[in-house]
């Protein structure tokens, strides 16, 4: 069985600040993480790996430093690591990533291809699917759980107020939940292995069957108009062991407290 | 001469920083108040592998090299001391004489499981009356057919009664001085071994520290390791590994106490400012640091001499002096900055500067490195 796990380096955004003036991201000195989505669809591989013999590789699309995100997967055990980069990718949006990545997998052997639901820079939740439909074939998302069965999948799907149990196919594609698993620690010679034994295959534009259209900012529809922070909205107060009368009273008081009312 | 660290080293400490932090940290103050063993950690260490750092991978170790196992040391003893103390027992004096000393079938046998994390180590020299001088060594080993038979006791035995392997040492001549001590491999269950007391302490207090008792302990002939009469030469070069180990924790422990009082002068408030602003907390900050940072480059250099030199005896002499002194300076000047509340265990300055004070006496006390270093230049 081969797997593949799509990885993204993200900014830690428990380390990022907004420019209150521009409304942008922060990112200098901010230090980049494996996202955690990811990160956990990695570990569900591992797992997998584990019980099958499954052979394991990472692709990540990006700048030349997701270099060290893919040796730190190669160090909690991936076998094998590429990473697109060129700066003909530069500016994608989700559909031009997706499109880009979905190349340079068509071009590898697969039966699973796990990527994290969403990535914590950009909350789309749209590039996992989005490569699915580019290479045809099954996607489950949300998943909190992933069980081999044969030549199919049984995974669990988390929905709003239940779950699934989805059976599919292989080849398919899966969006792992952060909270799926607690991803193992690399070990110590798995990091000596990952930098001395082991290679991070580079793919550049040359190397993909891709045309020109669908990649690169040329190649994404999406355009931002602006960004702004959320503001941070407290809990609210809730007044449950009133009754109605006194419940309404208590709210209008609150109301006039704060010069609503 | 270069002093950055490679991106592996940088990688490793990482890893070894995120699990002190999610893994040790926590327990720390319990393990300290508790005087227990902290199982469980030591049971995710064997598993991740901390347990076989320097070890080649033939051996079930993970290949890497000295300075990433000092790394670890010293990550782990930022946080814990006792922990730090359990890796460095455990690698530098029962799992490396063995892969130094042993034979290719004492290597299969015991030291794959010691590196591949089934089993913990311990290594006995000291004796009541055999101190700083270890050639004053009264446990006896008699040969008898095809075993040993071991009759006499050890004290202050780091990870005694929870280790499965011991290294300990015996006179198997007494008339040949020092040239009559011999090293024996032992298994916990060989009949005739027993513990004695267990020993309260000042600092490091969850470290299983016990006397080991023999009485007629029968050690098959096999597991002598190296050959009769080379124990002494065996437990000197193993002290000259353990001291990089030491050095580790103690650079450990000064470096968890400067960053907990850097965190604690930038938060408390003395006549209307942070105590940061005070000329004072500045230079004492600086003083530390840079001494932290000197102890640091000692105690690499003797992990990199290890691996690369014939013999680095002076280099892990000079980082084990300065290292452990640091430590007790710096933990000391941490709890004076943190005032009153740094003497209380509210605060981990205080357990830090307990656990500092062992590091300037085992495995060679802080005048033993004298002799060693100025031996090596009069």
């Amino acid at each position: 069985m081969k797997i593949i796990v799509c990885v993204k380096q993200v900014p830690d955004t428990n380390e990022v600040k907004i420019n209150p003036v521009t409304g942008t991201l922060i990112r200098e000195g901010v230090p980049s993480i494996m996202n955690p989505d990811d990160k956990a669809g990695l570990e569900a591989a591992l797992a997998i790996k584990e019980e099958t013999g499954a052979e394991v590789t990472v692709i990540s699309m990006g700048p030349a430093q997701a270099d060290i995100m893919l040796r730190e997967a190669m160090a909690m055990g991936a076998d094998h690591a590429y990473l697109i980069s060129d700066r003909a990718f530069g500016g994608a949006d989700t559909l031009a990533t997706s499109s880009t990545i979905a190349a340079a997998i068509k071009d590898l052997e697969y039966d699973l291809i796990i990527t994290g639901r969403q990535a914590i820079d950009g909350d789309t939740a749209q590039v996992g699917p989005q490569i699915a439909e580019h290479l045809g074939i099954p996607n489950v998302s949300y998943a909190e759980d992933i069980k081999v069965e044969g030549n199919a999948l049984i995974v669990k799907r988390q929905y709003e107020d239940r779950y699934h149990m989805v059976k599919v196919q292989m080849p398919c594609l899966v969006t792992a939940l952060g909270e799926m698993n607690k991803p193992r620690y690399m070990t110590p010679g798995g990091i000596f292995d990952a930098f001395r034994e082991k290679q991070v295959t580079i793919l550049t534009r040359k190397d993909l069957d891709i045309e020109d259209k669908v990649i690169g900012l040329k190649g994404s529809p999406t355009k931002v108009a602006q960004s702004w922070p959320i503001s941070v909205k407290p809990a609210g107060t809730k007044a449950t062991d009133l009754d109605p009368q006194e419940a309404a009273e208590a709210i209008v008081e609150k109301l006039k407290e704060k010069f609503i009312f | 001469m270069d002093f950055t660290l490679s991106k592996e080293h940088e990688m490793a400490r990482s890893l070894f920083r995120e699990f002190a932090q999610k893994e040790v940290k926590p327990l720390a103050i319990e393990v300290d108040e508790t005087e227990e063993f902290p199982k469980e950690t030591t049971r995710k260490m064997q598993k991740q592998g901390f347990m076989g750092i320097p070890v080649p991978k033939e051996y079930g170790g993970q290949g890497c090299d000295t300075l990433t196992y000092a790394m670890c040391v010293e990550e782990l003893s930022k946080v814990c001391a006792t922990t730090g103390v359990i890796v460095s027992a455990h690698t530098s004096l029962c799992a490396e004489p063995i892969k130094k000393f042993g034979t290719p079938a004492q290597k299969e046998k015991y030291l794959v499981p010691l590196a591949n994390g089934e089993k913990l180590g311990a290594f006995g020299l000291t004796e009541p009356n055999a101190g700083t001088d270890a050639s004053g060594q009264q446990t006896k080993a008699v040969l008898n057919g095809d075993h040993y038979i071991l009759n006499g006791s050890k004290i202050f035995i780091t990870n005694g009664k929870e280790a499965d392997i011991y290294i300990v040492f015996a006179m198997t001549d007494k008339s040949k001085g020092t040239r009559g001590i011999s090293a024996f491999i032992v298994e916990k269950d060989y009949p005739g071994f027993s513990f004695g007391t267990k020993e309260k302490k000042m600092g490091i207090r969850g470290s299983s520290t016990y006397e080991l008792i023999f009485t007629d302990c029968i050690v098959p002939k096999e597991n002598l390791l190296g050959d009769e009469g080379k124990g002494f030469g065996i437990a000197m070069q193993t002290l000259d590994g353990g001291r990089i180990g030491i050095a580790a924790q103690a650079l450990g422990i000064a470096a968890g106490a400067l960053e907990a009082t850097i965190a604690y002068v930038k938060e408390r408030k003395q006549f209307g400012k942070p105590i940061s602003a005070f000329q004072n907390t500045q230079f004492q900050i600086a003083d530390m640091a840079t001494k932290v940072d000197a102890a640091r480059m000692l105690v690499y250099r003797a992990a990199i001499a290890k691996d690369t030199q014939k013999k680095f005896s002076v280099e892990a002499a000079m980082a084990k002096l300065y290292a452990s002194e640091v430590a007790m300076e710096v933990t000391t000047k941490a709890v004076q900055l943190h005032g009153g509340y740094g003497y209380t265990r509210e605060y981990e300055v205080e357990r830090m500067m307990r656990d500092a004070k062992i590091t300037e006496i085992y495995e060679g006390t802080s005048e033993v490195q004298r002799m060693v270093i100025s031996a090596s230049l009069l």
